[in-house]
């Protein structure tokens, strides 16, 4: 019920901020259209944690800022290699664990690792993850294990 | 207030314009498909994110600045998914990753 409410919420939002028009008869064509595509999405059985992940919302948008500023920091990082004359490159692939109970948590971990250039995730496995890393200090960082943690804090024990 | 709003936008678009430009570089450069990926994330995020920070900051407090909040945000979702897909697959198939030796691990 509450994942129904949460996509129910989330989609009347959009509806609003999208349309911009705020006149009687919009308005109802987006309450139609919402519970039109709730009971849509119920009949098909699409509507829980993985569609609506409303018990993390919360925790994820704490971690978002962190993640941005890894992005902007590995971006420098990956920038300055491409513009250095020698192109001081080394890749190699590397298994880093991944401790996240469930599916949404390891999208959220392999999707962290893949924005972040310098990394890039290639197969996802139940608790760890194959990924190319461009240079040691990319390989160094994700193997400190503090976005994997940082994850995992975001799932918490839902 | 005006201006300094108008300042930091274009400083935005124009830094962002740059990265856009090293990670097409960065594409040229690079020896392999994977390394390449690398390169074309730093488009995908600090390209796309500073371009559309700076046209948020042009459009204000309106919707206008809400839609282009929301392409960030599905442009962060979506870029790393297609990443992800791109290497899968070469994985897959058997595309080898060139190593520090230049041998094929």
């Amino acid at each position: 019920m509450k994942y129904l409410i949460g996509l129910g919420v989330t989609l009347m939002a959009v509806w609003l901020l999208w349309s911009g028009h705020y006149s009687p008869l919009i308005i109802s064509f987006g309450v139609a259209s919402c519970a039109l595509v709730l009971a849509i999405t119920h009949r098909m059985n699409v509507v829980d944690n993985e569609a609506v992940p409303v018990e993390i919302t919360g925790r994820l948008l704490i971690y978002l800022p962190w993640l941005a500023w890894q992005v902007i920091l590995s971006n420098l990082a990956v920038a300055r290699i491409i513009l250095s004359p020698s192109l001081p490159i080394a890749p190699r692939l590397i298994r880093t664990p991944a401790g996240q109970k469930g599916e949404v948590g390891r999208v959220i971990f392999a999707n962290s690792i893949t924005l972040t250039p310098g990394t890039v995730s290639l197969i996802v496995n139940d608790n760890e993850i194959l990924v190319h890393a461009l240079t040691q200090e990319a390989e160094d960082d994700l193997q400190s294990g503090k976005m994997n943690e940082q994850v995992i804090r975001v799932e918490g024990n839902a | 207030m005006e201006l300094i709003l108008d300042m930091a936008s274009w400083i935005l678009i124009v830094v962002g314009s740059v990265f856009c430009v090293i990670g097409a570089v960065g594409l040229l450069r690079m020896p392999d498909f994977y390394s390449r990926i690398h390169a074309s994330g730093i488009t995908d995020t600090l390209g796309a994110g500073c371009i559309l920070g700076g046209l948020l900051l042009q459009s204000g407090l309106t919707l206008v600045s809400v839609k282009v909040a929301f392409l960030l945000f599905f442009a962060l979702i979506a870029s790393p998914t297609a990443a992800h897909a791109l290497a899968k697959a070469a994985y897959l198939t058997g595309e080898k990753p060139l190593t520090r030796r230049g041998k094929s691990a």
